[in-house]
């Protein structure tokens, strides 16, 4: 028996989401963003939605999010995309809409936007990756990064008499009314990502039940502006990241 | 027997809204507009045509809100005042580099900061000249009364349909303010989600249902990729310019000198030119109803029979600056205006009129 004995469909344990596209991600090796968007596209195949799915992608590094998850796609400016999902939920409340948004975008210049939208109780889905860094920007200061840590424009570690603190935005998500699901997870290991996928499958099942709006973090990983190596950062994430950010459900009604 | 009402021009334009069909209106409260979304709520449109009423959380969310809906291929409106609409500009060159239709009525204030509550026109450049970043235009409608307040919400969603681009109603404190009688018009039935589908779905996101992915954006990060998108847009406007532009002759036969005014302006030159006409004054008023496009050549046109123009406006002279790009040193061009929400008398114009032309 060779490989090609082996490789047929009867065989297949594994494949790419068919609404994933074949598409090179532009992403650098070792992000996070690549296994959000696979869990993502998964659950809506999973879930039979891909015509019924309108994603609002932000400005950051996932501003090309459209190229790979094959839905319909509107690419709002810079932290607005919680009031595209609005408008998008309100006028076809039928459809699935959820946002993906980096930290920089939702928990700094669209801090207004994520907090009323989520105080509305819009039954949207919003998939928010905290890296603690500005990536597409090339790595400055976020509003999640850590006390300590070093960005471009906190070159000498982020103090807080200087920047203020990090913005735990997720627990202030979960304090308001119109929130159903607030949960924090990651996606460095096999287990990490099942969990997160099934916390994003739930999220976009509640968003039919009209129960609010499900808040995903995704604690992530910029090992580039990092500049670790991905095995390095994974490890950074775990042991610096996690403590202040701790993993799990905030709210679940 | 057609329905008229007596009502602000602000409340005509909801009542316009509701009746044209429109999906979906996202506003936020500002002086002097704030009846809109007031009477829409009253209203409860949601009710009865299904129409999406939401009161956001700041202008710049607003915008945003229209700007996904627009994406929908939904028909969707705001309203607000000079500096809310400062705030909805980024959203609105968004929408013109995306190529999303949508309406907004900018009921205007006098300026700038927070400037005052009373009516003004200071915000013709922004509105006509683009207002946020990058080379775009907005069709610009200047109704003059609370009939074209309400009419003028059709014209302005379907110019904003036909060739995929924001329309504004550029409108102010005044003609928002004021109560005339308003004939209703009969009401158009709102799309279907699928009748959007068929009708939009070669760009709109609505789930990509039977056809491909669409995704709107008005990034392109190559640059000749963005020269394409830029000559598509002044391909538009020049189009634009060459059919669609609308005004109103006053009194314009055999007139000698002429008042460019829009809006409430052109009202009080109204009486003006009856006035000069008592003197023996052959005066005549053309008013602008497309801010954008300009009715440049319908200025050049009349040139001959000209002696003299004067724009009047509520501002510190803007229009006037369209006027002599149209006139080019062929007749004198002057202006008189006021600013800060302070309205001339008709007795004001005509007087800076015999005074600047020496009569």
């Amino acid at each position: 028996m060779d490989t090609h004995d082996i490789i047929k469909p009867e065989n297949l344990v594994y494949g790419k989401s068919k609404v994933l596209t074949d598409t090179v991600m532009h992403y650098c090796p070792g992000c996070t963003h690549g296994v959000v968007h696979k869990i993502i596209a998964e659950v809506i195949e999973e879930m039979d939605i891909q015509d019924r799915t309108i994603g609002v992608c932000p400005v950051g590094c996932a501003v090309f999010a459209y190229k790979y998850i094959d839905i319909d796609w509107q690419q709002a400016a810079h932290g607005r995309a919680p009031a595209l999902a609005t408008a998008t939920k309100r006028l076809y409340p039928d459809k699935y809409v959820f946002t993906y948004q980096g930290d920089g975008d939702l928990a700094s210049i669209g801090t207004a936007e994520i907090i009323h939208a989520c105080n509305r109780g819009e039954n949207i889905v919003v998939i928010f990756i905290n890296n603690a860094i500005y990536g597409m920007t090339g790595g400055q200061m976020a509003p999640t990064t850590l006390l300590g840590m070093k960005t471009a424009t906190t070159p000498y570690g982020r103090k807080a008499e200087l920047n203020g603190y990090p913005l735990k935005i997720t627990e202030l998500v979960a304090q308001l009314e119109g929130t159903c699901y607030v949960t924090r997870q990651s996606a460095q290991n096999p287990a990490s990502v099942r969990k997160a996928k099934k916390a994003i499958r739930k999220a976009f099942e509640n968003t039919t039940q009209r129960k609010g709006t499900s808040f995903i973090e995704i604690v992530a990983a910029c090992n580039s502006n990092w500049k670790m190596a991905p095995v390095k950062a994974n490890k950074w994430m775990e042991e610096n990241m996690f403590p202040f950010y701790p993993l799990g459900d905030l709210k679940d009604r | 027997m057609a329905e008229k009402l007596l009502k602000k021009g602000n409340e005509a334009i909801a009542l316009a809204a509701i009746r044209y069909g429109v999906d979906g209106y996202f506003g936020y409260p500002i002086t002097p507009q704030s009846e809109v979304m007031e009477t829409l709520m009253e209203e409860m449109p949601w009710e009865t045509t299904g129409m999406v009423v939401l009161q956001a959380e700041s202008e710049t969310s607003s915008i945003n809100m229209l700007y996904g809906g627009a994406c929908c291929g939904k028909k969707v409106m705001t309203s607000s005042s000079s500096p809310g609409i400062s705030l909805m500009c980024e959203g609105i060159s968004y929408m013109a580099g995306s190529e999303l239709p949508c309406l907004v009525v900018n009921v205007t204030r006098g300026g700038p900061g927070l400037g005052t509550i009373q009516p003004s026109q200071g915000d013709y450049f922004q509105a006509v000249k683009g207002g946020g970043h990058g080379d775009y235009k907005t069709i610009v409608l200047a109704p003059a009364s609370v009939q074209e307040m309400y009419d003028f919400v059709g014209t302005g969603f379907d110019l904003a349909f036909k060739y995929r681009m924001p329309a504004m109603i550029l409108s102010d404190g005044a003609i928002g303010q004021m109560m005339e009688k308003v004939e209703l018009r009969p009401q158009v039935q709102r799309l279907t989600d699928k009748e959007i589908a068929e009708k939009y779905g070669d760009w709109a996101t609505t789930g990509k249902s039977g056809r491909k992915a669409n995704f709107i954006s008005s990034l392109a990060l190559e640059a000749r990729d963005m020269e394409q998108i830029n000559l598509r847009l002044q391909a538009k406007y020049r189009l634009i310019e060459e059919t669609e532009v609308l005004f109103e002759k006053h009194l314009c036969d055999d007139a000698e000198y002429l008042l460019v005014a829009f809006g409430s302006s052109a009202r009080i030159c109204e009486s003006t030119v009856e006035m000069a006409r008592s003197k023996g004054i052959r005066m005549g008023l053309l008013r602008p109803i497309t801010l954008f496009p300009f009715p440049t050549r319908i200025i050049q046109a009349m040139l001959p029979q000209l002696k003299g123009i004067m724009s009047v406006e509520l501002s510190a002279g803007q229009m006037v600056e369209d006027i002599r790009l149209a006139v080019n040193g062929a007749v004198p061009v002057e202006f008189f205006g006021k600013m800060g929400g302070i309205v001339f008398s008709p007795e004001e114009v005509l007087n800076a009129f015999t005074a600047k032309f020496n009569l």
